[in-house]
């Protein structure tokens, strides 16, 4: 459990003033000047020390990443891009940072920025955040008039700038490359890497995108110590994270918590429990709509960390736990959630552009039941057609679900497609073996 | 770090530059990469999906057209990267991918124009799946217009984007995309128009599908039934090398061949959809006018009558080729014309003041030549010029320009109408004076002074005029002033920069063989002048159809050509001659390569080969001319200018000095540069025949037009 005291983000539900002012008082901007007096290599050490690993999804150890950038700033200048485009289903955290502790994002940039020799910083905002957009905005314009950012940000001679840019709503645009092409005013699509964006990134100069919870821990992580940050989690999955639960519990909610807490404690200390209790559990998605789903035996004392979940074939994402109760139809679903892939991919890749709608189209199907048993392992092999050979991750995305689907409730799918058949002798065999 | 780097591709062991992507260096090793949105021209998509390999040790599966080898880690022992083709892994990701593509194609190879041809089909055999497991509907795409040139089944499509990269990177025309996003992703034209470029057919040969199929073609033939010939182009300068399919006596299609050193593997419209005109407006039969009007005649009678004519006094004949005139036939009748003591021969039908100095001595070859090849664009440093419309000219030259502009920067100026060329340069001015005042330190174009190959390029607009010698002058003193010529040395191949751009397929090759006003000869001025006052009574003329039948005032007019054109209309005998694709004939291209086109097909009724006809009359007259065949026309040929002693092509960058300025000093008047060439798609007699051809000419007016509002 994680005490109070060790809250990085200490005003994530917008209690208190979200203003310079109140970020102040909860320690934002605190010597930010000394702790760039350190220098950048300082910094990138400090981060790489505290295992932060990357709050996007893929979990990439961030200090790690910043020290990708070139050392020097030769020709091409230097940029950070925060990845605010938060539109994977059931994930909403950097929301609440965005709109409730603007200030620890925005000195994190600076931070950030610094530690990367970058003196522009833009933050790509999801379409649909429009309050978020205003309220980060307002932060801003707040830090640039109290001279935190802009010409000799916090009086540590470091020029720097920030610009939001909102994006347009596409999923797609949250894929880092994809991101930096709508970014430059081209079409959202991901990039061929290599060249990975620390070589050539924005408008091919060198480039890191983070996520925005990435972000914004790293001045407390600074301010605290890398030790400190490090005693939270397991080995290798360290920190504090904020864990975005929805579904069928009683409360859901945004919350700060320890790594490594194992999911039921998390779900029952702050969500009131499953709805109905433990017991009428049936599945949860622990990292967001692009993870596997694990059924309940694994729930029951699953891990929240990168590692304990890769164990069960899951994975941690952005830790947006979707609970779903013994009321929840998974087939339909995960069929959902097909859709949501089918409509988003971009449509440049033959794998995802044409394997996302016929998961999707066969999923429809097996929601009622009419399907034949045998396309099951069709759908397996589809999905595993689609995974790992694509440009991005959204195929990979787009197929887990699926996987996770066949390889936990497997038998009521086959359930389904028997009870529609009983009474339906017409269909027996199936248009599908009448076509062959 | 060595320029090269190892991989191992199926256990063979292949060193390639560092440079080239892994799909290459499969290749090299001798493995097949089944692909569809790669080619090797266009920028790197990686889309299709359809070239992953394995490389051990990576955890999925690699698109190898995208993977640099020089990127590529050594394995863990040190060892070279290992990669397979084969493996389980690699395989069961291409039938992955086979299969994607296929469940959303429709099943209408029977009826699809690129049944035989097409990609998607042949690697299906080797990739493909026995039957379809996709039981679900199959998409279906609205269809596009792309106008009278492309046909489009947007349903067969791949999304692999070649078109759209080629229309955006090669034409310079961004006028074809990718809309909306996944499964409803479509190539359009947005606005449902054809392409504004003179090279859209390309998109033709480059879509791996039937998606984009040609429209006069289609649903002609399959590809099996056509007689396929090697071949070189005469729609401009350039002599691109193509592949003329004929069907029976019918020229049915025309594709690119691939020459690195001329057209790489584009050609333009006019190369590709012109050929309808070889079947319309064919002369097949002598014509005689009698009673102002032309009638039927036999050979032999239609000879009889020229041959009476030619008999007359000598300096009252001349003799003009025009631009589609191959060399054979006009050394013929330059021949033919010397024996009968005529001066008075010219092909410069435009007038162009090339070839001679003010005392009538035939300038150098390097006067009027492309001296630094068409692929010395390519190393081209900047570029400046003068009078000329390279994208109407030499639409495929110019590509290669813009190639060198978009990939290195290179700046390019221009001298003459400002028109939109596909790619920025800058304008600076409109005529004469304007290249008069262009010294070397005044600041204007100081680009071309400061680098290591300039490039000056003339178009025919800058000679055809009064003061064309005086230009000539100016330009090549322009050259040699800013260093277009290095000699070539020991360590450096030399350069030569000065660089003449014609637009008739026929013309070096005129010049070459001095079809050119002799001693007191009247040149193409004179000769028109003389017509319209009557010193000059008969004129033979070989294809020039460039000139309106007025011009010929009162003069006895023989005419030998393959359409009934210009030309042909104001003829007072005719005698037919086979066209390119009728015959083998050596053309010289603006760069000075000599080539030779290939008999496709058979000639058109009674026409003849335009040396046979020159040959025939020489007996008529009873002055023979002193070869049967066109291989003793050929060596004589060669005999008298030792360019044409082969088919090839020898550089004009010698290591002996050319003496610079050429042409004639002396005042230029302040005109503008007009333009070469007026319609691109109507400027020769088989053109103007096409019936596709003048659809696209009726299209881009409209296009000029609607930019003009």
């Amino acid at each position: 459990m994680l005490l109070d005291k060790d809250r990085i983000f200490t005003n994530l539900y917008g209690h208190h003033d979200w203003s310079l002012e109140g970020a102040k008082k909860r320690g934002a901007w605190n010597s930010t000047k000394e702790l760039m007096q350190f220098g950048p290599e300082w910094i990138c050490d400090q981060v790489k020390d505290s295992g932060l690993r990357g709050r996007g999804g893929a979990g990439f150890p961030t200090g790690l990443k910043w020290t990708f950038m070139p050392k020097e700033v030769k020709e091409r200048p230097h940029y950070l891009v925060v990845n605010a485009d938060e539109s994977e289903p059931g994930t909403c955290k950097d929301r609440d940072i965005m709109r409730h502790d603007p200030h620890l994002l925005i000195e994190g940039c600076l931070i950030a920025s610094f530690a990367m020799r970058a003196h522009t910083c833009y933050i790509y905002l999801r379409g649909e955040y429009i309050f978020e957009r205003e309220r980060l905005q307002q932060a801003v314009n707040e830090a640039y008039e109290a001279g935190l950012i802009g010409k000799n940000a916090s009086g540590s001679g470091w020029d720097f700038d920030i610009h939001i840019h909102h994006g347009a709503g596409a999923y797609i645009c949250g894929e880092e490359t994809a991101l930096l092409e709508s970014l430059e005013g081209k079409k959202g699509q991901p990039r061929l890497k290599p060249p990975f964006p620390a070589n050539a990134g924005l408008y091919g100069c060198p480039t890191t995108v983070n996520n925005v919870e990435s972000i914004a821990v790293a001045p407390t992580i600074l301010r605290r110590g890398a030790g400190w940050f490090k005693k939270f989690g397991r080995e290798n999955n360290a920190g504090t994270k904020v864990f975005a639960i929805s579904g069928h519990v009683n409360r859901p909610c945004n919350v700060e918590e320890e790594m490594s807490i194992p999911l039921r404690t998390l779900l029952e200390t702050h969500c009131g429990g499953v709805r109905g209790g433990w017991e009428n559990l049936k599945a949860v998605i622990p990292g967001g709509s692009s993870v596997p789903m694990i059924p309940k035996d694994i729930c029951d004392d699953v891990l929240m960390d990168f590692d304990a979940l890769r164990e069960v074939q899951s994975g941690l994402g952005t830790a947006a736990v979707i609970v779903m109760d013994q009321s929840t139809d998974v087939i339909r679903a995960i069929a959902r959630l097909a859709y949501f892939y089918k409509h988003e991919s971009c449509g440049q890749c033959t794998p995802c552009r044409e394997g996302t709608g016929w998961m999707w189209r066969v999923l429809t199907r097996m929601v009622e039941g009419q399907a034949d048993a045998s396309e099951i392992d069709m759908l397996l092999d589809v999905s595993h057609q689609i995974e790992g050979h694509t440009i991005c991750a959204l195929g990979d995305a787009a197929a887990w679900p699926v996987q996770g689907l066949i390889r936990h409730f497997r038998s009521e799918i086959e359930e389904r497609i028997t009870s529609y058949r009983i009474g339906r002798p017409h269909v027996q065999g199936s248009n599908i073996t009448a076509a062959e | 770090m060595s320029d090269t780097a190892k991989v191992v591709v199926d256990g063979v062991e292949v060193e390639v530059p560092r440079n080239y992507s892994l799909l290459q260096a499969c290749e090299e090793a001798g493995a097949e990469i089944p692909r569809f949105c790669y080619h090797e021209r266009l920028s790197i998509a990686g889309n299709c999906r359809m070239c992953l390999v394995d490389w051990v040790g990576a955890p999925k599966p690699i698109a190898s057209c995208a993977q640099a080898v020089g990127d590529m880690r050594p394995d863990r022992d040190g060892s070279p990267p290992k990669v397979s083709t084969k493996s389980e892994r690699a395989i069961k990701a291409r039938n992955g991918v086979m299969e994607f593509l296929l469940i959303n194609h429709p099943l209408d190879c029977p009826i699809c124009d690129q049944g035989g041809e097409c990609d998607l089909q042949d690697q299906a055999v080797g990739f493909g799946r026995a039957a379809s497991r996709y039981e679900e509907p199959k998409r279906a795409v609205d269809d596009k217009h792309m106008g009278p040139l492309v046909s489009t089944v947007m349903t067969r499509c791949i999304q692999c984007t070649r078109c759209v990269r080629f229309a955006a990177e090669v034409a310079g025309v961004e006028e074809i995309g990718l809309v909306s996003r996944g499964e409803d992703a479509q190539i359009t034209t947005y606005l449902e128009a054809s392409l504004a470029s003179e090279l859209s057919g390309n998109v033709i040969d480059l879509c791996p599908v039937g998606a984009l199929t040609s429209k006069p073609y289609s649903f002609n033939a399959r590809p099996w039934e056509l007689r396929k010939t090697e071949s070189i182009d005469v729609m401009d300068a350039m002599g691109s090398a193509i592949r003329v399919d004929a069907r029976g006596a019918a020229v049915l299609r025309v594709m690119p061949r691939i020459n690195e050193e001329v057209n790489e593997e584009w050609i333009s419209d006019k190369t590709r959809f012109a050929i309808d005109g070889l079947g319309r407006q064919r002369l097949d039969k002598p014509y005689i006018r009698k009673d102002g009007k032309l009638v039927p005649a036999s050979w032999d009678e239609a000879l009889g009558v020229v041959a009476e004519r030619l008999k007359g006094e000598a300096s009252k004949i001349a003799a003009i080729a025009g631009d589609l005139a191959c060399v054979e036939g006009m050394k013929s009748l330059l021949d033919l014309m010397r024996s009968l003591g005529v001066s008075s021969t010219d092909c410069r039908q435009d007038g162009a003041k090339l070839g001679l100095d003010a005392s009538g001595n035939m300038l150098p070859r390097e006067s009027y030549l492309f001296n630094s090849s068409i692929m010395g664009i390519d190393e081209a440093d900047a570029v400046l010029l003068i009078g000329t419309n390279p994208r109407k000219e030499a639409a495929v030259l110019n590509a290669r320009i813009r190639k060198n502009w978009l990939h290195r920067d290179m700046p390019v100026a221009l001298i003459g109408e400002e028109v939109d060329l596909s790619y920025e340069y800058t304008h600076l001015g409109t005529g004469s004076q304007t290249l008069k005042g262009i010294k070397p330190g005044t600041g204007v174009f100081e680009a071309l002074k400061d680098v290591e190959r300039p490039m000056i390029v003339l178009g025919q607009s800058a000679f055809a005029r009064e003061d064309g010698a005086e230009i000539l002058h100016l330009a090549s003193k322009l050259a040699a002033d800013v260093g277009c010529f290095k000699p070539k040395t020991e360590e450096d191949e030399g350069w030569n920069g000065f660089n003449v751009l014609h637009n008739a397929a026929g013309r070096v090759g005129g010049l070459d063989a001095g079809f050119l006003p002799a001693d007191d000869g009247l040149d193409i001025d004179g000769i028109l002048s003389g017509a319209q006052e009557g010193n000059v009574e008969t004129i033979i003329s070989l294809g020039a159809d460039e000139i309106v039948g007025d011009a010929f005032g009162n003069a006895f007019v023989i005419y030998v050509g393959s359409h009934g054109d210009e030309g042909a209309h104001r003829a007072d005998v005719i005698l037919p001659s086979t066209a390119y694709t009728e015959k083998s004939a050596t053309y010289v291209n603006t760069e000075g390569r000599v080539q030779r086109t290939q008999r496709a097909v058979g000639s058109k009724g009674e026409a003849k080969e335009d040396w046979k006809i020159f040959r025939a009359l020489s007996e008529k007259i009873g002055k023979p001319l002193p070869y049967d065949s066109i291989e003793e026309l050929r060596m004589k040929l060669g005999e008298d200018n030792p360019a044409f002693k082969g088919v090839d092509y020898v550089s004009t960058v010698s290591d002996s000095s050319i003496e610079f300025p050429f042409g004639l000093a002396g005042d230029v008047a302040d005109a503008p540069f007009g333009h070469a060439i007026g319609a691109f798609h109507l400027t020769n007699p088989i053109a103007r025949a096409s019936k596709t051809m003048a659809e696209c000419a009726e299209l881009a007016t409209q296009h000029i037009k609607a930019a003009a509002e």
